[in-house]
């Protein structure tokens, strides 16, 4: 009853969603995927991401133990991180790589900088650039027993042709979870029905990115407007697992409508460049991380006005 | 003499200039990639710190007060050209592998800084000091930098490789890691000093209160504290700001 007399601050519309229940659906969006990357690639894509989300929830619960903080891995949110980083190795890479780089994400990226909610960058991604700037022989080296070629976009860079049905379908080399753009989409669809994300990010992200691609992507300017080309694009390496999952991210994403549309074109130019004029082929991580860092400043231009100020004056 | 010996843990362990006052970021992040590269930068360092400590505090009440900036900015930059051709000279393999990083010693704060705020105030003696407790403060903390580096980024101790029982995680050498571990030893070093016992009632003896690693003084200590160590420390504010008046007697030992 006394909580009906409760005096506050706003917001007052308050709803009964919390971070453990967010977080909880994320994972269940994240499961199709990291499924038929397990189907895909084997029990060692389990063990990997096992050791990933194991890894991430012992850092979190030591750290917070041993600095006398409220123990938080009851919320998912490291489980989040541990699942998204599993997903991101390449299944040949060893067992270690995954724990060392959980460590990275929780320790470096979250917890110094004040926990959930204070990272600056996504901790899962930071870690997996973390992991590729040290250890770039195993991360990218995607060959397994039934794949020995180079990924799509490694091959769709060097100017050969790809099979853009299996991208879709996700019967290619490639990350644990990032192959299969159907599991993926299913994963995408149950969160936005759910109202946990929404579309602009993912949809302006994908969006500039098509475009941009289509100007530059292939020769010279506007050869680039090809069916096949642009869906190998899109179904390649981790672009929709980063539209989707980790672009929006809450913490590193900005919070204005205004902002989130800068945020997306933002990040579909910056994936188009380093995929286009970059050194390697894929550049997901990095534009996210990016675009991550710029998120402050975005938000600092598209601050709303409140209501009945600016304006003419008569 | 007993000024002297202050000095130097000053400059080493209490003002460390890398640790504590945070100044020479450039050299620090960028040749440190390995010990000896640590080593070598930070020795540089520390012979045109003395040098150019010792001349500055000589030519003190020489120097005019409206043009000291160009006069410091002169003396370093001729030791610096001297300690950049003897190393060309005489170590060929430092040099090329600190490159450009050697000539610009002279734009390094930390020389500067003890030019400005204690060579420019003080007798020749102590102020020789200052600049060899600055210097082998930053070599010390340069030389443990680059170890932790080198160790984990390339598996090496000194450029000797140790046996491989793990896998070195390469981004140690590359830009981020300079951050990573200068950023944990600080944390570090910081904790080992808070354990010694909250310090703020000790006497102040910082040149200023722009390089005291107290934090909970405030400028307290520096104007309320009496004593000898601090008399001295007065007059140099007062100095400051009469320009020439000070110097002579204020601090012999």
């Amino acid at each position: 009853m006394s909580e009906l007399y409760h005096v506050s601050a706003s917001p007052h519309d308050r709803a009964g969603v919390r971070t453990t229940h967010i977080m909880q659906m994320v994972v269940v969006a994240l499961l199709p995927a990291a499924a038929y990357g397990i189907f895909h690639f084997g029990y060692r894509a389990a063990l990997h991401i096992l050791i990933t989300i194991a890894a991430s929830v012992i850092t979190e619960y030591l750290y917070e133990y041993f600095m006398h903080k409220p123990i938080t891995v009851t919320d998912f949110s490291a489980v989040v991180t541990g699942l998204l980083l599993g997903m991101n190795l390449p299944v040949a890479a060893p067992l270690w790589i995954g724990a060392l780089g959980a460590v990275f994400a929780i320790l470096v990226v979250k917890q110094l900088f004040g926990g959930l909610g204070q990272n600056f960058m996504n901790p899962a991604l930071a870690a997996r650039c973390f992991l590729v700037i040290s250890f770039a022989g195993y991360m990218t080296n995607f060959t397994t027993d039934t794949y020995t070629t180079a990924t799509p976009l490694a091959m769709l860079k060097a100017g050969e042709s790809v099979d853009t049905f299996s991208m879709i379908t996700g019967n290619i080399p490639g990350a644990i979870g990032e192959t299969s753009a159907i599991a993926i989409l299913i994963g995408a669809a149950f969160l936005i029905l759910m109202g946990v994300i929404t579309i602009r990010i993912p949809i302006t992200y994908l969006v500039t990115f098509l475009i941009f691609m289509g100007l530059f992507g292939k020769g010279g300017i506007g050869q680039g407007f090809d069916v096949h080309f642009l869906a190998a694009h899109l179904a390649g390496g981790g672009l929709m697992l980063g539209a989707w999952f980790m672009a929006t991210d809450y913490v590193t994403s900005p919070i204005t409508k205004a902002g989130q549309i800068i945020y997306g074109v933002l990040l579909g130019i910056l994936t188009g460049i380093f995929r286009v004029f970059g050194s390697s082929a894929e550049g997901v991580s990095y534009a996210i991380i990016i675009s991550n860092l710029l998120v402050p400043l975005i938000e600092r231009i598209t601050v709303p006005k409140p209501f009945g100020k600016g304006g003419e004056r008569r | 003499m007993n000024r002297c010996v202050e000095r130097l843990y000053n400059g080493i362990i209490k003002e460390n200039p890398t640790f504590v006052l945070v100044l020479g970021m450039c050299p620090t992040l960028a040749v440190t990639t390995s010990a000896i590269n640590g080593l070598g930068m930070g020795l540089s360092t520390t012979v045109v710190l003395v040098m150019s400590n010792m001349l500055i505090s000589m030519l003190r009440n020489i120097i005019p007060d409206k043009v000291r900036i160009p006069a410091y900015i002169v003396v370093i930059a001729s030791f610096v050209t001297i300690v950049d051709f003897l190393l060309e000279g005489f170590i060929p393999t430092l040099y090329d592998s600190l490159g450009l990083y050697i000539p610009l010693i002279v734009v390094n704060c930390i020389i500067l800084g003890r030019a400005e705020s204690y060579a420019s105030k003080n007798p020749v003696l102590p102020s020789i000091f200052d600049g060899l407790g600055m210097g082998l403060g930053f070599s010390l903390a340069l030389t443990v930098i680059g170890l932790v580096r080198e160790l984990i980024g390339s598996g090496k101790v000194f450029g000797f490789a140790l046996p491989q029982i793990f896998e070195p995680v390469t981004i140690f050498v590359l830009a981020p890691g300079a951050f990573f571990v200068l950023a944990a030893l600080t944390a570090l070093q910081n904790k080992i000093k808070a354990k010694k016992g909250d310090d703020s009632n000790s006497p102040c003896l910082a040149a200023d209160c722009s390089g005291c690693g107290n934090h909970n003084c405030g400028g307290r200590l520096f104007t309320m504290t009496s004593g000898p160590e601090t008399a001295g420390v007065k007059e140099d504010a007062a100095g400051k700001e009469n320009g020439q008046k000070e110097k002579e007697g204020t601090i012999n030992g």
